[in-house]
């Protein structure tokens, strides 16, 4: 992990969301998908906590290199202060922090299952995947047409996608859970990657259980320091001979666990989508 | 380099007054050069009981108004596999390191001591005493002077190394429970940690954390801290002290210093910038240049009350 003071290239409107870019070449240059990085809110005392962010797109290369770039929603006066930030100013960010998403060694056909916010950490696993040759199908959700991130970046990463929102402003009518069955085995698919709020890794731990897919998920939890040091990110992760589950940190042994040892009844975790990506806003 | 600033807890000599707090410090291999060890005068491991925990459910953390609300549980992985595994990360991080033992039982904490005392690298032992009694079935350790006075002591005959009784901020008599532990044969005193604490979650109906209770850590609580620091330092002049609660700047942690600690821990402050420890020992520094004062020692207690000048 690095600690960079990084100059704030653009803030800009992602739908519901908000996307800052950032120039953090040693950040950019390390961040893998299912990584994230922690930003400092206001100097002052009342709201103390680093927030953390899913990185969805980081450049090494070409005109954008050393840049990468974070989505939020504003739910809370941290948020709201990032959303204000001019450009050129800069922001107080450590990263990249925890375990990426593993790619697959053998397996072929990927489908990426994300809902809300928590699709951003999908984009980035999308393009590289592809770029190691992998076949990349999405399914991605929100509320509403707002809210699902990154639409037309979703088409372009991916050779089958399926988008549902709960209102049915775009796409079918639903949940991403409703339709995952239905889309896999149409799709053939071979390995899941998901990200979202609780229910929606669950449901999709349970299928991927059911079907015998290997599936990651990033999760999302209240985080203390994001650095590991505080123990206050716990996630229960059955142990490998089967003795019981352990407390392990989302910020250090995780994000992206196996779902199939998640310990899914006994994780408190967030139990819808949090107000900003893994914390409190 | 940072410009060093030496202090004496009676014969344990730390390069810097700012100590990380127990709990805050990880296990060694997380944050590396991010603490700026040079800048740093301790730290305190988590605390460690004989066998493993693996802590409270979550949610673990919360944020309040200039607060953390938090409970992990004593989440450790045990004192052979502390000894084993962590400790010796720890001492790699070039930091001095303070051990903190806890436990059920006066059996349990001397059980921790005599593993920890003797392994490499360890300079102090803390006994956090604010945890449930188990033998005596009371909610504290600390809920009698005379049984905080006990354990301590205890622990204290079992180490080579020096030991600190941490103390809560909040306790009825808290500069009793201070001298208690001192003739009981202690060391030194901390006095630190969080305040009992809760938070609820209105809109889910649910308590923010899975543990329902748990403990105020954070700027909010610094007043509290310094008023237990200038308790304690009044009750038992002498007697080396490690104040903490809420510092987030040098200027603060002068304020504990002048209210009678002789070192300072750093808890949340480190949570939200690793390098917060070092910052703070350099606001000292510059402190200490701003009032002509050569020494942290020099401003102990040195607060100015009543009438004097």
């Amino acid at each position: 992990m690095k600690r960079a003071r990084a100059e704030v290239l653009s803030v800009r409107r992602l739908g519901a969301y908000h996307a800052i870019t950032l120039v953090a070449p040693e950040i950019a240059e390390r961040a893998r998908p299912g990584q994230f990085i922690s930003v400092a809110v206001p100097p002052g005392r009342a709201y103390l906590l680093r927030r953390p962010f899913w990185v969805h797109a980081a450049s090494r290369r070409g005109g954008w290199a050393g840049t990468f770039e974070f989505a939020f929603d504003v739910r809370g006066p941290g948020t709201a202060w990032l959303a204000r930030r001019p450009s050129h100013t800069s922001l107080d960010v450590i990263g990249p922090l925890g375990r990426a998403f593993a790619y697959p060694r053998r397996l072929r056909t990927c489908l990426l299952v994300g809902e809300g916010h928590g699709a951003a950490a999908l984009q980035f696993l999308a393009e590289e995947l592809r770029a190691r040759g992998r076949r990349v199908d999405m399914l991605i959700g929100g509320a509403t047409l707002e809210e699902v991130f990154k639409p037309i970046e979703a088409k372009r990463l991916s050779t089958n996608l399926a988008i549902v929102t709960r209102d049915g402003s775009l796409g079918d009518r639903g949940r991403v859970i409703d339709v995952l069955e239905e889309r896999a085995a149409r799709w053939g698919t071979e390995v899941v990657y998901a990200a979202g709020p609780r229910d929606v890794l669950r449901g999709v731990a349970r299928f991927c259980r059911e079907r015998r897919i290997p599936a990651q998920v990033a999760l999302e939890e209240r985080m203390g320091c994001g650095t590991g040091l505080c123990f206050g990110c716990a996630v229960p992760v059955a142990r490998t001979d089967g003795t019981g589950f352990d407390h392990l940190r989302a910020c250090v042994e995780g994000p992206v666990f196996n779902a199939a040892r998640i310990v899914w009844d006994r994780w408190g975790g967030t139990e819808d989508a949090p107000a900003a990506p893994l914390s409190a806003g | 380099m940072p410009r060093p600033l030496p202090v004496d807890l009676g014969g344990l000599a730390l390069r810097s007054p700012i100590v990380v707090a127990s709990g805050c410090a990880g296990t060694g291999k997380e944050v590396g050069p991010l603490l700026e060890p040079a800048g740093v005068g301790a730290l305190v491991s988590r605390s460690i009981t004989l066998a493993p925990r693996i802590g409270s459910a979550g949610p673990r953390v919360a944020e309040t108004p200039s607060g953390l609300l938090w409970s992990v549980g004593l989440q450790n992985p045990g004192v052979a596999a502390f000894v084993e595994e962590e400790l010796p990360r720890l001492v790699r991080t070039g930091v001095p390191v303070i051990v903190s033992v806890t436990g059920g039982s006066l059996e349990e904490f001397v059980a921790v001591t005599s593993r920890v005392h003797v392994a490499p690298g360890v300079v102090a032992i803390e006994a956090h005493l604010d945890r449930p009694d188990e033998e005596l079935d009371r909610p504290s350790f600390c809920a009698r002077p005379e049984r905080a006075a006990e354990v301590a002591g205890a622990v204290a005959r079992m180490s080579r190394l020096p030991v600190f009784a941490k103390l809560p901020c909040l306790l009825p008599d808290l500069g009793d429970a201070a001298r208690s532990c001192v003739r009981a044969g202690v060391h030194g005193l901390t006095v630190a940690g969080g305040l009992p604490a809760m938070g609820v979650d209105a809109e889910r109906g649910r308590p923010a954390l899975g543990s329902v209770a748990g403990w105020l850590s954070g700027p909010a609580i610094r007043p509290v801290a310094l008023r237990a620091v200038f308790d304690v330092a009044r009750a038992v002049p002498g007697v080396p002290l490690m104040g903490g609660g809420g510092v987030t700047t040098g200027p603060e942690a002068a304020e504990l210093l002048l209210a009678g600690a002789w070192a300072v821990q750093v808890g949340t402050a480190t949570l939200v910038d690793p390098g917060a420890p070092a910052r703070i020992a350099e606001g000292v520094a510059a402190y200490l240049g701003a009032h002509g004062v050569s020494s942290p020692a020099d401003l102990r207690g040195g607060l100015r009350t009543g009438d004097g000048p």
